[in-house]
């Protein structure tokens, strides 16, 4: 049968996944292997080495920097607190006295008899990693952190901004195709995941914001809204540090979008209940999509399967078209042509055919396609 | 094995999706690329080992052209008339490629001087630290902990000068200890090409706590710039250390013939070599989804600068941001609300892979890669400039003529010829579309000869001429370069419908044919003789390359495209009001047979 290969986002209503938590640097891990872990739980800590401050000794003394070592008052290795003197000279009259403040408090760690400067670094900053999704620790990677395992429903979004976090799921809207307006979220929502339908605009995510609630999950945004939140406009597709007060995840795109009914349907069936929301992206080689994970057995499902995904199309697969003219549409696959067809812009490219909700059947390169969970 | 015995020549490019082999064949006294296969890059999990990527690519190539050339996972060298190559050569811009961070004294000349060795050198360059860079001295210590680059080129003030300002970034750098960024077990390569009097200081700072290599001073004298001791020995470190910890490549670097060369280093190396045996000013440019490579040389200087975050896919959304929103309009014969343009150019973003379906479409990708390329330029201008902080000498009559050291070296009345690869110039559904989108972008002046890399072929021969320059010439000029046509803009400005230009391009076998141009109008002449003398008399006012008013004698070469006379003018601006810009550029775009009517 003919098929084609087509990479799709993941929408699974329960899945084992495995999450590498890992230390940027070596540090201590708080895990065993087999030990069961809350998302919150700290699995692995590790000291980031403090800031480092130069100051230049010599151009605050006015000396010669191969003179600095006799006008020190601390040496390498010494402590520090903020403000207590670090050099000062010792002039005839006291009058002339100048000392040399520490601006931070630490430990000096070099002293240059070449450029003058005196290196201080503060203290290390303590850096926990925590487990974000609830499951069992199953590998030890040692000095770094873990693996966690966890049985769940899985979906993946398209685009989001801000980082991981953890709440109740709420579905504030009654259909995909509703847009999530600043009414619909109400102190209810307070440290909860919100998710709307085809839309959120920017007075519905400042709501959200001011409610605290800790995720918006929908299916389009307005680039120009982004920009209004950020401040800025995202040139590269590699987020999740963004602070701007709660996570987001765009399932569909930017525009009005409705939300797949699947993936609605899903997140409606785990009302309620503990999820992890990531919205970190990166849309590079080793692409990451942001996500939402909900530990444990949606309702109607008593077997976990592994990632089921296949990878490729074939008639009578549902698709979603993601590129003008027929941006959002969904329809079937009817063929798939083998050979190359010249389509309106006058390119060549291999396209499919598909069928239409009315019957109607358009032709569409197989680039500008989305497979969707049936 | 003598060079002259090459006949059967394979050679591939690793890049970071797709891995593509390219088949030489000695037909007669001439080179051909004969066959040419690709396979998805095998870098990343689950295969990590790029040499399955590499055999995928070659076992297509085995197929197309009936030819064994692998025995298992090992290539049959020499060939014997119908199996095996005689050589195996290689380039990579695989896992990201070479990324490095340099420091230098000061940042408008060491600083700059080591930018350009690094760029020269293929490498991609995170930042530039300078003393005088405008950031507070811990902001670039943390900086340099934050970046985890492959290497690191250190370099800063003449012989013999002072050494206060590079001991000082050596201190930042020792007190940041920086990781490199793959292996974790390895000290991070740093390259010392400053001031020879420093070199016992930084060993003393740098020597244990990092790979520290020394080298000659890379601006040796305020008025010398000596870059290829430092690139020669960036070179040797990318392939030593950071191909050795990219999955696969100390397997690659036993198969191949000759040494790996970074991606880019060896599109520059075949524009030097197509630019020395012409004698030719020429600007290349290779824009992806993510970055943009440009490569010029302008009176024998070689000059490289990648501009990370340009491209057509991964990074539209930045050149939408850099550039402006109404900077993208400006090139649209039609009308588009911004929020729409606003989302579908995040789209492209979030979806990459897409392609245009229809016509509209097509024309806002070919707006915004105008762009992409005018801010690479733009970013490329101001580095291929001549060494800032030289004395000049003045006379008197100078005086009044006030010109500042580091002027770019970029003329575009002086270039000769422009080569575009990339998806966007190199697949365009009509070589008109590549032509024009290089002629907006880069507003070339008098007579410039255009062509572009149809199947990115010039990393493969750029190493191939490593071995065998004939070999790697002949496949560029017979099967690479698609000749487009050539340019002929007057520079100047003038009345709309005034005559401007009088032309005849007569070809070796004496057929003529001529005209007029007058301003504000674009004409298309198809002309596909590969060699022909341009006559052109421009009016007082408008300067061809020989001065205002003088006549200009020059070679040209037709092409797929043929001649294109732009009359529009330079400085070239489009029309501020909308309605008035779009029929121009309706009246222009039909002139060039751009796009279906």
């Amino acid at each position: 049968m003919a098929h084609a290969y087509t990479p799709g986002l993941k929408v699974m209503p329960c899945t084992v996944l495995r999450k590498k938590r890992l230390l940027p640097i070596p540090g201590k891990v708080l895990a065993s292997v087999g030990d069961e872990v809350g998302s919150t739980d700290v699995v692995a800590r590790t000291e980031l080495p403090g800031k480092v401050f130069p100051v230049n000794v010599a151009n605050r003394l006015s000396v010669a920097p191969g003179e600095i070592k006799n006008f020190m008052l601390k040496k390498e290795g010494d402590e520090i607190k903020a403000g207590e003197v670090l050099a000062e000279n010792k002039p005839f009259i006291k009058w002339f006295k100048t000392s040399v403040e520490s601006p931070v408090a630490g430990t000096v760690e070099s002293v240059s008899d070449v450029t003058g400067q005196v290196m201080l670094r503060e203290p290390p900053k303590v850096l926990p990693i925590q487990a974000y999704v609830k499951g069992r620790v199953v590998e030890v990677v040692p000095d770094f952190g873990v693996t966690v395992e966890s049985e769940g429903t899985f979906i993946q979004g398209i685009f989001g901004i801000g980082g991981e976090t953890n709440g109740e799921i709420a579905v504030a809207v009654s259909s995909p195709d509703e847009e999530l307006v600043e009414e619909d979220i109400t102190e209810h929502h307070r440290g909860k995941i919100v998710v709307g339908g085809k839309h959120a605009g920017l007075g519905a995510i400042k709501r959200a914001v001011s409610m605290g609630v800790k995720a918006v999950v929908v299916g389009g945004i307005h680039d120009r809204d982004l920009r209004q939140l950020l401040g800025y406009d995202i040139g590269v597709a590699v987020t999740g540090t963004e602070q701007i007060g709660t996570t987001l995840v765009v399932t569909e795109g930017f525009g009005m979008i409705p939300m797949a009914e699947y993936t609605f349907r899903l997140l409606s069936s785990r009302n309620g209940e503990k999820a992890s929301v990531s919205g970190a992206t990166q849309i590079r080689a080793g692409v990451m999509r942001p996500e939402i994970i909900v530990p444990g057995y949606p309702k109607n499902v008593s077997e976990c399967k592994k990632d089921q995904g296949r990878g490729w199309i074939e008639p009578g697969d549902p698709i979603r078209i993601i590129r003008e003219p027929h941006f959002g549409v969904i329809g079937t696959v009817k063929s798939l042509p083998p050979e190359l067809t010249v389509i309106g812009s006058e390119s060549h490219a291999r396209v499919l055919e598909v069928a239409l909700q009315g019957g109607e059947v358009i032709v569409v390169p197989r680039a500008n396609i989305e497979v969707l969970e049936k | 094995m003598s060079k002259k015995d090459l006949e059967i020549i394979i050679a591939t490019d690793c890049g970071s999706t797709t891995t593509k082999a390219i088949l030489i064949e000695k037909k007669g006294d001439t080179y051909r690329q004969t066959f040419r296969g690709e396979a998805p890059t095998t870098v990343e999990a689950p295969f990590e080992d790029v040499t399955k990527g590499v055999l995928n690519a070659i076992t297509e190539v085995e197929e197309l052209s009936g030819r064994k050339i692998l025995d298992g996972e090992r290539i049959i060298t020499p060939n014997d008339g119908k199996t095996g190559v005689d050589i195996y050569v290689s380039t990579s811009s695989a896992g990201g490629g070479l990324q490095m961070m340099v420091a230098g004294a000061v940042k408008a000349m060491t600083g700059e001087s080591a930018q350009r060795c690094a760029l020269g050198a293929g490498a991609i360059v995170m930042d530039v630290l300078a003393s005088n860079d405008g950031r507070a001295d811990h902001e670039k210590i943390e900086r340099i902990r934050q970046l985890r680059p492959d290497m690191m080129l250190l370099s800063g003030g003449t012989d013999g000068g002072t050494v206060t300002h590079v001991v000082e970034l050596a201190q930042f750098l020792k007190a940041a200890d920086p990781k490199p960024r793959l292996g974790a077990s390895y000290k991070l390569p740093v390259i010392y090409a400053g001031n020879n009097k420093a070199r016992p200081q930084i060993t003393e700072i740098l020597g244990d706590r990092t790979a520290l290599i020394v080298t000659e001073n890379l601006r040796p004298s305020l008025e010398r710039e000596n870059l290829m001791p430092a690139r020669h020995k960036i070179h040797d470190i990318f392939l030593e250390h950071v191909m050795q910890q990219a999955p696969g490549y100390p397997k690659l670097m036993k198969m191949v013939g000759a040494p790996i060369m970074p991606t880019p280093a060896a599109v520059g190396s075949m524009t030097e070599k197509f630019a020395k045996a012409n004698n030719f000013n020429v600007l290349a440019v290779d824009i992806g989804g993510a970055t943009t490579d440009v490569f010029s040389v302008f009176g024998e200087v070689f000059n490289r600068t990648v501009s990370a975050n340009l491209g057509m896919s991964y990074s539209i959304s930045n050149v939408m941001a850099e550039a402006g929103l109404a900077n993208i309009l400006r090139w649209l014969p039609f009308d588009i609300e911004e929020q729409d343009l606003r989302n579908r150019l995040k789209n492209k973003m979030i979806r990459p892979t897409t392609i245009p379906q229809t016509i509209e479409d097509l024309q806002i990708e070919h707006a915004v890669s105008r762009e992409a390329l005018r801010l690479a330029f733009d970013q490329h201008k101001a580095l291929a400039v001549g060494l800032k902080g030289v004395q000049q000498e003045r006379s008197i009559s100078d005086a009044f003529e006030q010109t500042a050291s580091g002027q770019s070296l970029i003329s575009v009345m002086k270039l000769d010829y422009v080569i575009g690869s990339g998806g966007i110039l190199a697949h365009s559904p009509r070589r008109t579309q590549s032509m024009l989108m290089m002629i907006d972008a880069y507003q070339p002046e008098g007579v410039t000869r255009m062509a572009v890399d149809s199947i990115f072929m010039m990393p493969h021969l750029g190493v191939l001429a490593q071995i065998s320059e004939k070999a790697a010439l002949d496949v560029f000029y017979h099967d690479c370069l698609v000749r487009l046509g050539t340019c002929l803009a007057p520079k100047g400005l003038g009345k709309e419908g005034e005559k401007i230009m009088d032309w005849e391009v007569t070809t070796p076998d004496g057929r003529k044919q001529g005209g007029e141009l007058r301003f504000g109008e674009m004409q298309h002449i198809p002309f596909d003789a590969p060699k022909a003398k341009l006559s052109a008399r421009p009016v007082k006012g408008f300067d061809m390359g020989s001065g205002s008013g003088n006549r200009v004698e020059a070679e040209i070469e037709g092409g797929v495209v043929g001649l294109v006379l732009d009359g529009r003018g330079r400085p070239f601006s489009l029309a501020k009001d909308a309605s008035r810009r779009r029929a121009d550029l309706n009246k222009w775009y039909k002139a060039m047979g751009m796009y279906p009517v």
